[in-house]
């Protein structure tokens, strides 16, 4: 279990090293900060769904050991969040503070990709096993953010884009089918309590 | 000062030999697997080859160059909008090669007492050929510097001798889905259109390019004709034309018909006129790090200004 989990971390950085390489050898294109911003963004959205995928994966295949990688899947999430929002600040608005104020304040997309990050903030802390323990049944109630998160994620991707709108598409595709699962999950069980 | 002492341990204790040459082992492979993802997906940033494309001759120097430091070719070629190859910046470089640009015909018409059809070989041989080095500001916020050769486009619609009816000049790029394999989604109307009021098109700013650097244009540059409006928007400058039309209305442009909030018939470059979604008023110059101011019509306002001084640039963005 240890070998595997230190392999699927090794993968998860697999997307830092790539864009480290491409820097130093100059072959992230013309507008390499554009292909930073767009590659981690990419990355975050891609691991809030794999993230969201451990528990359908788990109930249909039984394979229970998989929630184990579950906090690992989401801090990456995060990880690649704060790489994406560091990138913004730093390299593409050069901490010009008043500029990102006007950006987060008047521009829906960047405001709701904010919105999203903040909300990550408090799951990244409480995922440690104390505060698991220490806030109970409330954890998972408060988890239960990563669904607004995801679909901010998605619409803050899907209102940046100019024209092509096929890749938000498919995160947006993505995330029904994983919303759909869980709706239909919480059905059954609902029928399963009336009778 | 308090001097922490070594735990004693040997570190050949904690890690064996045999476990150190193995994590090094594995250090090393796991670097080589990287580096050749990073060479193979290098191929999506296609380099396209300078030497391969024809010297054009007879070019002469003029005084409408800027002296800013040009982009690099590979820069210049590998990152262009151009949806009619597809819609990310690299697609164009990878997908133009399907086109032909040669021969190439472009047919000059509508209100003209002297309408035609040009071979664009023709319009290269028989007019002087002036290297423009100009700035090129996308409405995306970013830009280059672009050394183009062409012709002014003065030069050639006089010859059509527009008449009082001419009031704006309309411009339609090539439409044929199986040179152009972005043609055959729906993501902009097809065949692209732009246009330009009669006084903007006769400016002796705006050219028909028909080179860079020197050489013919790479397709994905809008090859073998394409418009260079450099105090507008990027898009404004319209690739691979086949017709010219002088029209008496304001034409339609694909950008505008797409999304008119976003995208006016002007396209001013205008740091004073934000996009709705970012701020026009910086702009990342392509192979430089910090950002520079964007300036009013590009920084040909002494060249153009003169046409705008009754227009409300808010309105007619």
């Amino acid at each position: 279990m240890k070998i595997f989990k230190s392999t699927v971390f090794t993968a998860a950085l697999l997307p830092v090293a790539y864009l480290i390489f491409g820097l130093v050898g100059d072959k992230l294109g013309a507008n390499p900060i554009e292909t930073l911003l767009h590659k981690t963004g990419f990355w975050t959205l891609t691991f809030l769904m794999i993230t969201l995928s451990v528990s359908p994966v788990r109930k249909l295949s039984n394979w229970n050991k998989i929630i184990k990688f579950r906090r690992m899947l989401g801090l990456f999430a995060f990880f690649y969040a704060c790489l994406h929002f560091t990138i913004y600040l730093g390299l593409d608005r050069q901490f010009e503070w008043q500029e990102i104020v006007e950006d987060l304040s008047k521009r829906p997309y960047i405001t709701i990709g904010f919105t999203a990050l903040v909300m990550l903030v408090p799951l990244a802390i409480t995922s440690t096993k104390g505060w698991i323990r220490k806030l109970g049944k409330r954890w998972q109630k408060l988890h239960r953010l990563i669904y607004v998160i995801a679909t901010a994620g998605v619409v803050h991707f899907w209102w940046l884009v100019k024209k092509d709108i096929t890749e938000p598409l498919i995160f947006a595709l993505i995330l029904s089918l994983l919303m759909t699962f869980r709706l239909a999950l919480l059905k059954i069980k609902l029928q399963a309590i009336q009778k | 000062m308090l001097i922490k002492k070594g735990s004693g341990i040997k570190s050949s204790l904690i890690t064996s030999q045999k476990q150190y040459l193995k994590r090094r082992q594995f250090i090393k492979y796991s670097l080589a697997a990287v580096g050749s993802l990073v060479l193979d997906k290098s191929q999506l940033f296609a380099e396209t080859s300078e030497s391969e494309y024809a010297k054009l001759p007879n070019i002469i120097p003029s005084s409408y160059s800027t002296n800013d430091k040009t982009n690099s070719w590979e820069h210049i070629t590998t990152y262009n909008n151009f949806y009619e190859f597809g819609t990310s910046k690299e697609d164009p470089a990878e997908n133009a090669h399907s086109l032909n640009p040669k021969p190439w015909k472009i047919s000059i018409e509508g209100h003209c007492k002297n309408p035609g059809e040009y071979d664009v070989d023709d319009l290269v041989k028989n007019n002087q050929l002036e290297e423009r080095v100009y700035r090129l500001r996308c409405v995306e916020a970013w830009s280059m510097v672009i050394p183009w050769v062409g012709i002014p486009l003065k030069t050639v619609l006089d010859r059509a001798e527009p008449t009082s009816k001419a009031q704006f000049v309309e411009f339609v790029t090539l439409l044929e889905p199986k040179q152009m394999q972005g043609q055959n989604s729906s993501v902009l109307q097809w065949p692209y259109l732009e246009g330009l009021r009669m006084d903007e098109a006769m400016n002796p700013l705006t050219i028909l390019a028909v080179g860079l650097y020197g050489r013919v244009l790479p397709s994905q540059n809008g090859a073998p004709i394409r418009l260079v409006v450099p105090w507008k928007y990027g898009f404004k400058s319209i690739k691979s034309i086949v017709r010219i039309r002088f029209v008496e209305k304001m034409p339609v442009n694909t950008w505008n018909v797409s999304a008119p909030a976003e995208y006016g018939f002007y396209a001013n470059v205008n740091p004073g006129v934000d996009h709705p979604r970012w701020s026009q008023k910086k702009e990342r110059r392509l192979g430089s790090f910090s950002k520079k101011e964007t300036l009013l019509f590009n920084g040909y306002a002494e060249q153009v200004g003169h046409m705008y001084t009754d227009l409300d640039l808010k309105k007619w963005f």
